[in-house]
């Protein structure tokens, strides 16, 4: 698993990248009471903001933390938004992307680089 | 957590990072804005037991003169002569325009003039204007020596009526001095959550002392402001900065309870012509409770469109109601359009979304009117 300054992480499974938010990061929101994932199909940046989650305080965006094309949404997310928070790193998965580029993944933050960027903040 | 210097801090801010709150700037002071249990929780824990808010970043003031009372109603459209020791009454300070300057609570819970309470953002301005207005006629002593605390939910009464028996008497908007916890109290039954509860404010140096009393009632949680606005949108209460500003009239703002018959009629306050007029011939926009019946909450700034999907207003507040588990707001519209039932759109991030104008409040009001 690969992570990004802005609290996604990506697990690669062939050339299919799964995204999601960081335990860190549904911590910080608080109770997600909405989710919004990307369209199947839609191509994505990475860095672009490819998905909202909301909190009952705010709305927050996701960003694409590698780039190439929505191959499967999370259909959980939308009864369920509260998923984020019971499981961020697993059920609380927000999109799978076919991964355009290897080297975008290469260069994300390994978990022990992540633990000691969240010492940081 | 980073401790911003040039926040204020109230008299029980070390209090709510000893308990594990997340402190957020606020109206110029660090405040908590959820404690580890989380705005959700806390919500729901407020609407089902009782919840304690500190609310000491809020303006206390005393107003003395020869006839504070009269004096007072040259800033306001209340009716303020006719007002009996041991009541308060929610009103706002208005412009010359008829805009709202700031909405506030004043009452007479003694003979010793009146007490005002403001909101914390606008209190400088606030006294300001009423210093200016009121030159000659009455004396502001701000009470920046006390605390101020709500407690609100459907147990709030029986546990502050266990520390204040009297308190047992008092009905929704009585406000009353009284001695109380060892020392001098001014307790209102009244709030901004919809709740029963009551407002209490605290000598400073007494105030964490009473606040940690009341939260040994297993009853009580700490809340923060989070929860605090979910809240008072759900009991469709206005919040000044977003849904009130120096643009909007009491008539368009749904406020027109507080314009007095009396006042309406001597047309003797801050921009009568236009309120009047407004009154008589309707406003140029009106505030609705919206219910989104599909997709994300609509936030502050969410335009607003009808069914053909021309722009015709704007959400200003709006997010999510845990009680309701959908997306709720308060929006300008057309007077056209302002009918209960009448079928909207919010545009959330490009999306238009399903939604309807419903009957304030959103959740029932629980006040007690008979003590």
């Amino acid at each position: 698993m690969r992570f990004t300054k802005d609290h996604e992480w990506v697990e690669l499974d062939g050339d299919v990248a799964t995204v999601g938010i960081t335990a860190y990061a549904a911590e910080q929101l608080g109770d997600v009471v909405f989710v919004e994932t990307p369209d199947v199909g839609k191509a994505v940046k990475a860095g672009d903001a490819f998905a909202v989650v909301e909190s009952v305080k705010a709305a927050s965006d996701v960003y694409a933390p590698i780039s190439g094309e929505v191959v499967e949404a999370n259909p959980e997310l939308g009864d369920a938004p509260e998923t984020v928070n019971a499981s961020p790193e697993q059920g609380g998965w927000f999109a799978k992307v076919k991964l355009a580029d290897k080297s975008e993944y290469d260069a994300l933050m390994d978990r022990a680089a992540y633990e000691a960027f969240l010492q940081t903040l | 957590m980073a401790h911003d210097e040039t926040l204020k801090t109230t008299p029980l801010t070390d209090d709510h990072i000893a308990r594990g709150a997340r402190m957020v700037p606020f109206a110029g002071y660090t405040m908590p804005v959820q404690y580890p249990m989380g705005v959700l929780a806390e919500h729901l824990w407020t609407r089902e037991h009782a919840g304690l808010f500190d609310v000491s970043h809020m303006g206390q003031a005393r107003l003395r003169g020869v006839s504070p009372l009269s004096a007072f109603e040259e800033v306001v459209p209340g009716d303020y002569i006719g007002l009996k020791p041991g009541k308060q009454k929610y009103s706002m300070l208005l412009n010359r325009t008829g805009g709202i300057v700031d909405d506030l609570m004043a009452g007479r819970p003694d003979d010793d003039g009146l007490f005002v309470i403001v909101n914390g953002a606008c209190k400088d301005n606030d006294f300001k204007v009423i210093d200016d207005e009121l030159a000659g006629q009455v004396e502001i002593e701000r009470l920046e020596n006390r605390a101020l605390m709500a407690i609100q939910g459907p147990e709030a009464a029986a546990v502050v009526q266990a520390h204040l028996p009297a308190a047992a008497e008092m009905a929704f908007m009585d406000i009353r001095a009284m001695p109380g916890f060892g020392t001098d109290l001014i307790v209102s039954r009244s709030g901004y959550t919809g709740e029963d509860g009551y407002e209490i404010s605290v000598p400073a140096a007494e105030a964490v002392r009473v606040w940690n009393l009341l939260l040994e009632d297993a009853r009580v949680r700490p809340i923060g402001l989070g929860a605090r606005d979910s809240l008072r949108l759900e009991a469709g209460l206005p919040l000044y900065g977003h849904d009130l500003d120096e643009t909007v009239s009491p008539v368009e703002a749904g406020l027109t309870f507080a314009v007095n018959r009396n006042r309406r009629e001597q047309r003797d306050f801050p921009g009568a012509a236009r309120i009047v007029k407004e009154l008589a011939e309707g406003p140029a926009r009106a505030k609705v409770c919206l219910r989104v019946l599909e997709g994300a909450p609509a936030r502050e700034g969410a335009e607003v469109a009808d069914e053909a999907g021309n722009v015709v207003g704007v959400v200003t507040s709006g997010g999510y109601s845990p009680v309701l588990k959908g997306g709720i707001a308060l929006a300008f519209v057309p007077p056209a359009l302002k009918a209960v039932g009448t079928k909207l759109k919010v545009i959330v991030r490009g999306k238009p979304q399903p939604a309807e104008v419903v009957a304030s409040p959103f959740v029932p009001h629980r006040y007690v009117r008979k003590a």
